[in-house]
C-alpha cells in the first residue's frame, strides 16, 4: 500500500511547487530560477539540524525569511529596471545556478555534490520525531503535503480574485501603459515573486524531510528550474489544477514506462516527455488540462 | 615566494584568455541566431553535445581520421540546426516570444535523455592526447591553444562571411529590418534556414574543439549551456562584438578566481557579476 501513497505525495508536492511557480509563469514573469528557492528551502533547514541541531520547525522560518531577502535583492532591481522576458528568464537562470554551485563549493559543509542526509532522530521503534519532522508513517506525509497544497490552491484563489491580478495583467500586456493609470509595477510584481518564492521555498523544505536526502542538482540549478516550467506547461498555467495535473501527468508518465520497460531503458521516459513537451508549446499551449476544458466546453477560451 | 604565485597568477589569466577564445566562439552561434530569428535557442549546448558525440563515433568507431570525422560532425550539427529550426522553430515563429524559448526547452529535455539511451550515462573519450606546451615556467594545454586559434579563426571567418558576400548582407539586412527584407526580394525563410544551418555549424565547430579537452556524457550541455546564455546576455542577446567582450570577462572570472579560491567559486564570481551588471545595464554591455 505504501507505493501507491509515495506517488500520491509525490504528486501533490510537486503540484504544489508548480503551482507557487505559476502564480508568476501565468501572469508573465517566467521565472527560470525557482530551484534557487527550493535549494534554498531544502539546504537550510537540513543544514541547521545537521551543524547546529535546530530543530526544522526553527530551521523552516529562517530558510523562508532567507528565501524572502534573496528574492527581494533579485526581484527588486530585477523590475524597477524593467528587465523583462527572456532577459529576466536568464537572470533568474543565473540565481538558480549561483545558488547550486555555491552548495556544491562548500563541500566541507554541505557534502558538496554527495548530497547530504538529516541526521536521524527517530528512535527505536517511534513512528515519528514531531521536533526532528521526521515520520516513517506515509499517511503522516500524505495528510502534510495535502494541507499544503490545498494551501496552494488557497492562494491561487485569493490571488485570482485580488485587483494583483488584474494589475498584474495588464503589466503582462502592456507594461507602460499599466504604469500609466497608476500601477505601481514594480510592487505589484515584487508581492507576486514573494508569494510564488516563498511557497516554492516551503515545497523544498517537505522534499528534503520527507526524501530525507538533498543533492544540489537534485533540488537546485537549471535541470530542476526547468523541470518545474515545463511540468506546469504540460498541465497548463492558466487554470488552477493545471500544475498539478502537470505534476501527476509527468510522474505518471515516468512510472508506467518504468513499470512497462523496467530499467532497460533508464531515460525513456524524458525522451518521450521531451518530445511531448515540443508538441504540447507547438500544438497545444494551454496545456493538458486546459486543452481539456476548452474541449468540453466547445470552444476556444480566451486565456484568464 | 611571491615570484612563483605571480606567474602561476599570470599563468592563470593567461589560461583564462584561452578559455575566452572558446567561451566567444560558443556564444556566437547563438548570438546569430538571436539576432537574425529573433529566437534564443536554449538546447543549443545540447547541440555541442550532439556534435561532441558525432567526432566521437566517426573517429573511434568508424575509424575516420579525426580531421575528417571533425568535418562530419560539423556537417551533422549544421543539419540538426537546420531540422531544429524546420521542424520546431518556424511553427512557432508568430507566437509568443516565451514560448519561443520554452519550446527549445523542450528540445532539451530531448536530446539529453536521447544520447542517454543512444550512448548511454558512461563518460567518453576521444583518447587523444595533445601534449601541453612550455612557455618558461608556464604550461598551457595544446588542446586550449588550437581551440583559442579555431575560435578566432572560426570568429574572422564568419565575419568575413557577413560583410563581404551577398549571403552575409541579406543575413544582416534581416536582421536590422525584418519587415522591409521581402519586399527587396529577399526570402526570410530561406535565409532563417540559411542561418540556422551557420548557427549548427558553429556549435559543430565547437563540439571539435570541446571534445579535445573533455570527456563526453550526455549531461554535458549543462555544464556549458548556462554559461554560453548568461555570456550572450552580458553582452546584449545578438550583439556579436558584446557577447565577444563578455566572454573574455567571464573566463577572467572563471580562471582567475579558480586560481585563488576554488573552481565552482569562479563560477560563482562569475554569475554574481552577471547578474549585478544586468542591473546597471539591463540590455547588457553593448545592447541597445
Amino acid at each position: 500500500m505504501n507505493y501507491p501513497i509515495h506517488l500520491a505525495i509525490l504528486v501533490l508536492l510537486w503540484g504544489f511547487i508548480y503551482t507557487s511557480w505559476s502564480l508568476m509563469g501565468r501572469l508573465g514573469l517566467v521565472s527560470f530560477g525557482h530551484g534557487a528557492f527550493m535549494g534554498i528551502g531544502a539546504y537550510t533547514v537540513v543544514m541547521l539540524w545537521n551543524h547546529f541541531g535546530l530543530s526544522p520547525w526553527i530551521g523552516a522560518p529562517a530558510a523562508l525569511a532567507f528565501t524572502a531577502v534573496v528574492a527581494l535583492i533579485v526581484g527588486y532591481p530585477c523590475f524597477r529596471f524593467r528587465i523583462v522576458g527572456h532577459y529576466f528568464a536568464l537572470v533568474t537562470l543565473a540565481l538558480s545556478e549561483v545558488v547550486r554551485l555555491l552548495i556544491t563549493a562548500s563541500r566541507d559543509f554541505t557534502g558538496g555534490s554527495l548530497g547530504a542526509t538529516p541526521n536521524g532522530a527517530l528512535h527505536e521503534g517511534a513512528s515519528a520525531a514531531l521536533g526532528a519532522l521526521q515520520f516513517s508513517e506515509k499517511w503522516v506525509w500524505l495528510a502534510i503535503v495535502a494541507a499544503c497544497w490545498v494551501g496552494g490552491l488557497w492562494v491561487w484563489r485569493l490571488v485570482d480574485r485580488s485587483m494583483a491580478r488584474l494589475a498584474l495583467q495588464a503589466i503582462s500586456e502592456e507594461e507602460e501603459a499599466a504604469a500609466s493609470i497608476g500601477i505601481h509595477v514594480t510592487r505589484a510584481k515584487l508581492r507576486i515573486t514573494l508569494i510564488s518564492a516563498l511557497m516554492t521555498c516551503m515545497g523544498g523544505i517537505l522534499y528534503a524531510q520527507y526524501q530525507l536526502y538533498v543533492n544540489p542538482d537534485a533540488v537546485s540549478g537549471i535541470a530542476i528550474s526547468l523541470q518545474m516550467v515545463f511540468g506546469v506547461i504540460a498541465g497548463g498555467m492558466f487554470v488552477m489544477l493545471g500544475p498539478t495535473v502537470g505534476a501527476a501527468f509527468t510522474l505518471l508518465l515516468a512510472e508506467g514506462l518504468r513499470l512497462a520497460f523496467g530499467n532497460r531503458y533508464p531515460a525513456l521516459d524524458t525522451t518521450v516527455y521531451g518530445v511531448m513537451l515540443v508538441l504540447f508549446i507547438i500544438y497545444m499551449p494551454k496545456g493538458i488540462l486546459g486543452a481539456a476544458l476548452a474541449a468540453w466546453r466547445g470552444k476556444s477560451v480566451l486565456r484568464t | 615566494m611571491s615570484d612563483i604565485f605571480d606567474i602561476f597568477l599570470l599563468e592563470a589569466v593567461l589560461n583564462g584568455l584561452l578559455l575566452g577564445g572558446l567561451l566567444a566562439l560558443l556564444s556566437l552561434g547563438l548570438n546569430l541566431i538571436f539576432g537574425v530569428i529573433d529566437v534564443v535557442w536554449i538546447c543549443y549546448a545540447e547541440l555541442i553535445m550532439c556534435g561532441m558525440y558525432a567526432v566521437y563515433y566517426l573517429h573511434v568507431q568508424y575509424h575516420w581520421p579525426l580531421v575528417i570525422a571533425m568535418l562530419g560532425a560539423i556537417g551533422i550539427v549544421a543539419f540538426l540546426g537546420w531540422l531544429l529550426h524546420q521542424f520546431v522553430i518556424r511553427p512557432v515563429l508568430n507566437a509568443e516570444p516565451i514560448n519561443q524559448l520554452l519550446v527549445t526547452g523542450g528540445v532539451l529535455f530531448f536530446l539529453q535523455a536521447a544520447a542517454t539511451l543512444a550512448f548511454g550515462i558512461e563518460f567518453k573519450n576521444l583518447g587523444v592526447q595533445l601534449p601541453s606546451v612550455r612557455l618558461g615556467e608556464m604550461s598551457f594545454s595544446a588542446a586550449r591553444l588550437i581551440a583559442f586559434a579555431a575560435a578566432l579563426g572560426g570568429v574572422i571567418a564568419l565575419w568575413f562571411f557577413l560583410r563581404k558576400t551577398y549571403l552575409g548582407t541579406a543575413i544582416r539586412a534581416i536582421s536590422q529590418d525584418r519587415a522591409i527584407m521581402p519586399l527587396m526580394g529577399v526570402d526570410p525563410a530561406r535565409i532563417f534556414a540559411i542561418t540556422s544551418a551557420l548557427g549548427g555549424a558553429l556549435a559543430g565547430l565547437a563540439a571539435c574543439l570541446l571534445v579535445l579537452q573533455y570527456d563526453i556524457h550526455p549531461a554535458i550541455g549543462l555544464s556549458f549551456g548556462p554559461i554560453t546564455f548568461l555570456i550572450c546576455v552580458l553582452g546584449g542577446l545578438g550583439n556579436m562584438v558584446g557577447g565577444f567582450i563578455a566572454a573574455f570577462i567571464f573566463a577572467q572570472f572563471i580562471a582567475v578566481g579558480g586560481f585563488f579560491f576554488a573552481v565552482e567559486w569562479g563560477y560563482v564570481i562569475a554569475f554574481v557579476f552577471f547578474i549585478a551588471v544586468m542591473f546597471w545595464r539591463p540590455r547588457g554591455i553593448l545592447g541597445k
